[in-house]
């Protein structure tokens, strides 16, 4: 049997284990999380989310995904 | 006062307050509170969305963002960096380009950290950002925040949830002769008569969360604010009397009855 490669990603501060070829819109849909209503850095990068589908996560990866809060 | 209008970077409101949504008890509570405050613009944190606790309650349920305008802000950001960062972010959201820059110095007084605040200005003014900057009541940092491309300038009144009120009156009416942008009065107000006085200085809106959502009648405090703005508004445009240091008899002394 194939042994299913796992990699460890870092989601708002919390380490997450992926599959190989795991994309970020792969995250946000695991996660349920309303694309609309948030966005996402990659490493501090602020990624573009047309192009979430197309980006494979990496080993070590650090993901923000962030929204809006009460706040004054 | 039908036309009397606040105009931010070109966008015009019929609300002169400005209302944070932190520290309510629950979504529903803040959102009752800003309808009764009449507020159209409210500002927001950016923070971390919990991944653990998906039912948790989203801010944008409860308070339609095509309905209110959200001011994104970068509360609990201390350098330029990290401002910079949050409102980036904000903007990739959803399209926010008017914000609220707060760069804070001190974790105690919570003052703002005015040479990161310019920087930060500087940089989001040249990225399309229009920016409404929290800042010191000093008239010469007010300046250069200006000179450097601010769409609003913030004073506090007093320390950010302090309650105080305007601590420095001069300061403010010295910041509303220099400047043509809309002043607003941002942090430290603690009842409806602060921003009154706030109004009547000649300010052209006052930023209220803590006084509200504090209050022991949040709902009750929130529409008194609501009154508190117009009445300065209106007393500022009616324009008041001179200071006498004697009396001066309101009656007639023509006919008295002798």
């Amino acid at each position: 049997m194939k042994k299913i490669k796992k990699i460890k990603i870092k989601v708002n501060g919390k380490f997450k284990s992926i599959s190989d070829n795991y994309k970020i819109l792969d995250l946000v849909k695991d996660l349920k999380i309303p694309l609309k209503k948030v966005a996402i850095e990659l490493n501090q990068e602020i990624m573009d989310k047309k192009k979430i589908s197309k980006i494979i996560l990496k080993k070590n990866d650090k993901i923000e995904i962030v929204h809006f809060i009460g706040g004054g | 006062m039908k036309n009397d209008k606040i105009v931010i970077a070109n966008k015009k409101f019929n609300s002169r307050l400005i209302v944070g949504t932190g520290k309510y008890k629950s979504m529903s509570e803040c959102a009752k509170a800003i309808k009764l405050s009449g507020a159209e613009i409210v500002t927001v944190a950016v923070r971390r969305v919990n991944i653990t606790d998906k039912k948790k309650p989203l801010l944008m349920d409860y308070i339609d963002p095509k309905k209110i305008t959200y001011l994104p802000n970068t509360a609990g950001c201390f350098t330029s960096e990290e401002a910079l960062r949050t409102l980036r972010l904000a903007r990739e959201i959803g399209g926010w380009k008017l914000v609220k820059l707060e760069v804070l110095g001190d974790k105690q007084n919570l003052f703002p950290d005015m040479i990161e605040t310019l920087k930060s200005t500087e940089v989001l003014a040249k990225e399309g950002f229009k920016v409404m900057v929290y800042c010191n009541d000093d008239p010469l940092m007010a300046k250069r925040l200006e000179n450097s491309g601010a769409d609003a300038i913030m004073p506090l009144a007093a320390p950010i949830g302090s309650g105080l009120g305007i601590q420095n009156k001069t300061n403010i009416q010295i910041i509303r002769h220099q400047t043509k942008l809309p002043l607003i009065i941002d942090a430290g107000l603690g009842q409806a008569s602060d921003a009154t006085i706030a109004m009547e200085l000649g300010c052209d809106g006052v930023l209220v969360n803590t006084a509200i959502a504090k209050a022991k009648k949040p709902f009750e405090m929130a529409l008194a604010f609501k009154n508190a703005v117009v009445a300065g508004r209106q007393s500022f445009l009616a324009g008041r009397i001179n200071k006498y240091l004697y009396g001066n008899a309101s009656s007639p002394k023509k006919g008295i009855i002798k």
